[in-house]
């Protein structure tokens, strides 16, 4: 599967537009990290352990649209977009969506 | 008198931790970001929505990057003051600088990875995700993530 976020697979041309695929995760940040993060908080600097949660929520999202994408027959995802927001206090929806296309 | 000490005392003993320990690990953070962004320079970053041609293109893949930064004590205090009087928010104007260098360089890190020259339709997101479990301290943290599309020529 070739994901992009460009309007379409450079080189290639699009065969058929098979529609929409979307992806999303909510998840939600445990104590520990938490606390971590309290600390970091005084000093600055990078809070590792959100980056992580963030990073493989993100990988998630786009691992569910990729399965959308399969079912509908196609073998690449044009203009891929991302959006992020907080459902509740701690808790954060990650969703990404795109085009499935046949090339 | 001593009621007041106990109640001062820390927070300033806060604010120097924070400004001290805060500045050096930022300086520290931007050198980094300095050296490794000269490594990655030879990258093309574009945010055009069409590559430029096309006919040369091996490979495409879409490349992300993202980090979570939170602001020391004392730029938070600064920040705080600074919302009385209104105006330029410099305290929180490095935060941000970090944040979206620092995600900008692990997204080129995982285009040269692949062995891309250039990463096209850089686009950028910002999130204050976890502002709702900090709302009572006086800290902030931001996250930014870049994601593109990384072409391999051949």
């Amino acid at each position: 599967m070739i994901v992009v976020n460009t309007e379409n697979v450079p080189g290639q041309t699009v065969r058929e537009v098979k529609g929409l695929v979307q992806g999303n995760t909510i998840r939600a940040k445990h104590l520990g990290r938490d606390i971590a993060a309290g600390f970091k908080n005084l000093v600055g600097g990078e809070l590792r352990g959100y980056t992580e949660l963030l990073t493989e929520a993100r990988r998630e999202a786009i691992e569910r649209m990729i399965g959308q994408a399969q079912q509908l027959g196609a073998n690449a995802i044009v203009n891929v977009r991302f959006t992020t927001s907080a459902v509740t206090q701690g808790a954060a929806e990650l969703y990404a969506y795109g085009t499935a296309v046949l090339i | 008198m001593s009621v007041l000490l106990f109640q001062i005392l820390p927070v300033v003993i806060l604010l120097i931790l924070g400004f001290s320990v805060g500045s050096l690990r930022e300086r520290g953070h931007f050198r980094s970001l300095a050296r490794r962004e000269q490594e990655l320079s030879d990258i093309g970053v574009v945010n055009l929505r069409t590559v430029a041609q096309p006919e040369s293109v091996r490979a495409a893949t879409l490349v992300t990057g993202d980090a979570v930064i939170a602001t020391d004590y004392f730029k938070g205090f600064m920040a705080g003051l600074r919302n009385i009087v209104g105006g330029e928010v410099r305290s929180y104007q490095t935060l941000m600088t970090r944040a979206r260098r620092e995600a900008t360089v692990r997204m080129l890190t995982k285009a040269r990875d692949l062995g891309a020259t250039e990463v096209w339709n850089v686009r950028y997101e910002t999130s204050n995700i976890l502002s709702g479990a900090h709302k009572k301290r006086v800290a902030v943290s931001v996250e930014v993530f870049a994601f593109g599309t990384a072409v391999i020529r051949g």
